[in-house]
């Protein structure tokens, strides 16, 4: 478990940029600062370690529960560690249109995993809609947008991911 | 096919121009000066401007601007808050994504007008989690606008604190309506308040609060320079304005375009500038117009222009300018499965009929796609979407927020093409096999 733990230095830089980022709410609402907290717990860890939620709550003047219910609503937050690469393929609609079930299938197959199990190096999903639907299909891998995919440009994207 | 109207650039005038996300592109083509003209003016000046313009909300909902914001009490001591939605995430819809990335001033001096005629010091854009390269230009501009004086203490160097943050969302299509958006705000999961009181009363904080899209408020620059008689002669009816739509699916050029309010959805889907039609031979089965909320019209109904109203008659609506076209190759079980899917999945679970219906609905049309439902689950799928949400009208809804109505819409869109239902019933197959997504539905 010592991955999960929160060092000294994590936390003092939760705690100096949750700092930062209750500048922009009023005094006397400190718990608004959720989301951007858990996102810098996220970005200082990889994912969201219970003892960093903790922490958070604290920092924001709330309970462990109320920190725990947001970090579990938003699908950008892992409450459990993430493979190293989070690649999220978009499969509404429009861009089932252009080949999204086909590049989900395709990308299952070359990854050796099925969409939606969370494994050591890859966690690949289905997402919903990620504003490309003109530029489809599209994905993203750990945050980073990929759009007009294509075999070619899917098998590059892949390869770099070591 | 070529274009009936000329259309106008309001949202994408400046685009074709690299430096223009930068500040010194930006005022190289005039910008910032109309918040300083505004920043002369009356607040109730520009509210009358707004109101004479036509200018309706690009959100979805295409409600009058210029009225909502006269909805803030004047005599509320608590303070005022603007709040940009650029949360866009309704399937099929990608277009404010594209003004922050082609234009982020354009939306701050939007704000800077919008927060001085509103009275509002502090302003939320609150932008979808996952709009990491979008998130940074904003960003960027931001930063900007201070280093030069235009937000902070003294907006444009005036006695007048304005102070322009952005928030990042975590991943959720319900932020996008504007209670979640406040409650997500103020750091909560994204749970729709229930309504009255509306957020110009009761918003952020518990104060009077104005929520706007992105491109509603991006327009104010353009709406100003030119000025409301303008805005409203180049728009149609009841709405000023071009709108910028995405055209998504079966068409050879898909893509984000500026139409204007009278631009049909023939032309969106046929003409050079936009769609180039679709492959030799294929003919457009079905079109949703704004967004998955909207439901559906056959190639039938592609007469009907853009602008707001005109999709009323067809008991549809213009929504948030997500087109998205299906081909006669294309199968409306499997369309109509993807979209319950999400709006399932989607729902928050506040509400007993959303958040049982959507995934019931889910199940039955899964069956239907897969060859093995029967005319019963046909007429379950029709009564859940009716006690969910009665149609037509739109608006009839039994739920705390329009996420219910949605998925319930579109179910009763889909059944114009009934038969196709019927036929994946009585077959115990789907028609189309291995490839029911058209003619651009194979990955290559
Ligand atoms: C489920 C749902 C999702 C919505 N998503 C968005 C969205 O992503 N962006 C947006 O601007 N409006 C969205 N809206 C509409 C907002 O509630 C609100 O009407 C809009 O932001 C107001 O801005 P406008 O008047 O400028 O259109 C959504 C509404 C619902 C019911
Ligand atoms: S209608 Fe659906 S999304 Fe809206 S409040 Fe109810 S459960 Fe939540
Ligand atoms: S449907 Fe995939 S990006 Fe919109």
């Amino acid at each position: 478990m010592h991955h999960a733990a929160m060092t000294p230095d994590d936390t003092a830089r939760l705690e100096s940029g949750i700092a930062k980022i209750l500048q922009r709410y009023p005094a006397d609402r400190k718990s608004a600062a959720m989301l951007p907290a858990l996102r810098l717990l996220q970005e200082i860890k990889g994912w969201l370690v219970p003892e960093g939620v903790k922490k958070v709550a604290q920092l924001l003047g709330t309970t462990p529960e109320r920190a725990h219910e947001v970090a579990t609503f938003y699908i950008m937050f892992f409450t459990e560690k993430p493979g190293r690469y989070v690649i999220d393929v978009c499969t509404n609609l429009p861009c089932a249109l252009r080949g999204a079930e086909g590049m989900l299938k395709y990308m299952e197959t070359k990854l050796g995993t099925l969409a939606g199990t969370n494994g050591d190096k890859y966690f690949l999903r289905e997402t919903e809609c990620l504003a490309s639907c003109g530029t489809a299909p599209c994905m993203q891998v750990n945050e980073d947008h990929h759009e007009n995919l294509t075999k070619a440009k899917v098998d590059s994207i892949l390869e770099k991911l070591q | 096919m070529s274009l009936q109207h000329p259309v106008e650039k309001v949202v994408t005038r400046y685009w074709q121009h690299k430096d223009q996300p930068t500040l010194k592109g930006y005022k190289s083509r005039g910008g910032y000066q109309q918040l300083a003209k505004a920043l002369d003016q009356q607040p109730a000046a520009i509210i009358e401007t707004v109101k004479k313009s036509g200018l309706r909300g690009r959100g979805g909902a295409g409600f009058p601007t210029g009225l909502k914001w006269s909805f803030l009490p004047k005599d509320n001591p608590k303070p005022k808050y603007l709040c940009i939605n650029a949360d866009e995430s309704e399937p099929g819809t990608a277009k404010d994504r594209f003004i922050l990335e082609n234009d982020p001033h354009s939306l701050l001096e939007g704000i800077g007008m919008a927060c001085w005629a509103l009275g509002a010091h502090t302003c939320y854009i609150y932008a979808r989690g996952e709009f990491k390269g979008p998130s940074a230009i904003l960003e960027k501009a931001i930063e900007e606008a201070y280093a030069d004086g235009i937000f902070g203490k003294k907006l444009l160097g005036r006695d007048y604190e304005l102070n322009v943050y952005q928030v990042r969302g975590a991943g959720a299509y319900i932020c996008g309506e504007e209670t979640a958006l406040l409650e997500s705000l103020e750091g909560k999961k994204g749970w729709p308040r229930l309504k009255p009181p509306f957020p110009a009363v009761v918003g952020l904080f518990g104060c009077p609060t104005i929520v706007n899209n992105v491109e509603t408020i991006s327009t104010l620059p353009t709406l100003f320079e030119k000025g409301p008689e303008w805005f409203q002669n180049i728009g149609a009816g009841k709405s000023g304005g071009t709108r910028l739509v995405t055209l998504s699916g079966a068409v050879n050029r898909p893509g984000t375009y500026e139409v204007g309010m009278k631009t049909s959805l023939k032309e969106l889907i046929y003409a050079d500038e936009y769609g180039q039609g679709l492959p030799p031979g294929r003919a457009v089965k079905g079109v949703i117009p704004g967004g998955v909320s909207a439901p559906l019209l056959t190639g039938d109904e592609l007469g009907v222009a853009m602008e707001f109203d005109a999709f009323k008659p067809l008991n549809s609506m213009a929504g948030s300018g997500g087109v998205i076209v299906m081909d006669d190759l294309c199968c409306m079980v499997r369309s109509l499965w993807r979209v319950v899917r999400f709006f399932a999945e989607e729902s928050c679970g506040q509400c007993t009929p959303c958040r049982d219906g959507q995934p019931w609905m889910t199940r039955l049309l899964r069956k239907i796609e897969e060859g093995r439902g029967t005319p019963e689950d046909l007429e379950t799928l029709q009564h859940v979407a009716t006690s969910m949400a009665p149609y037509p009208p739109i608006g009839l809804g039994n739920t705390i927020c329009a996420l219910g109505d949605s998925g319930a819409l579109a179910v009763h869109g889909f059944m114009k093409f009934k038969k196709e239902f019927e036929q994946h019933i009585a077959e115990h197959r789907c028609p189309y096999g291995e490839r029911p997504w058209g003619a651009f539905g194979d990955f290559q």
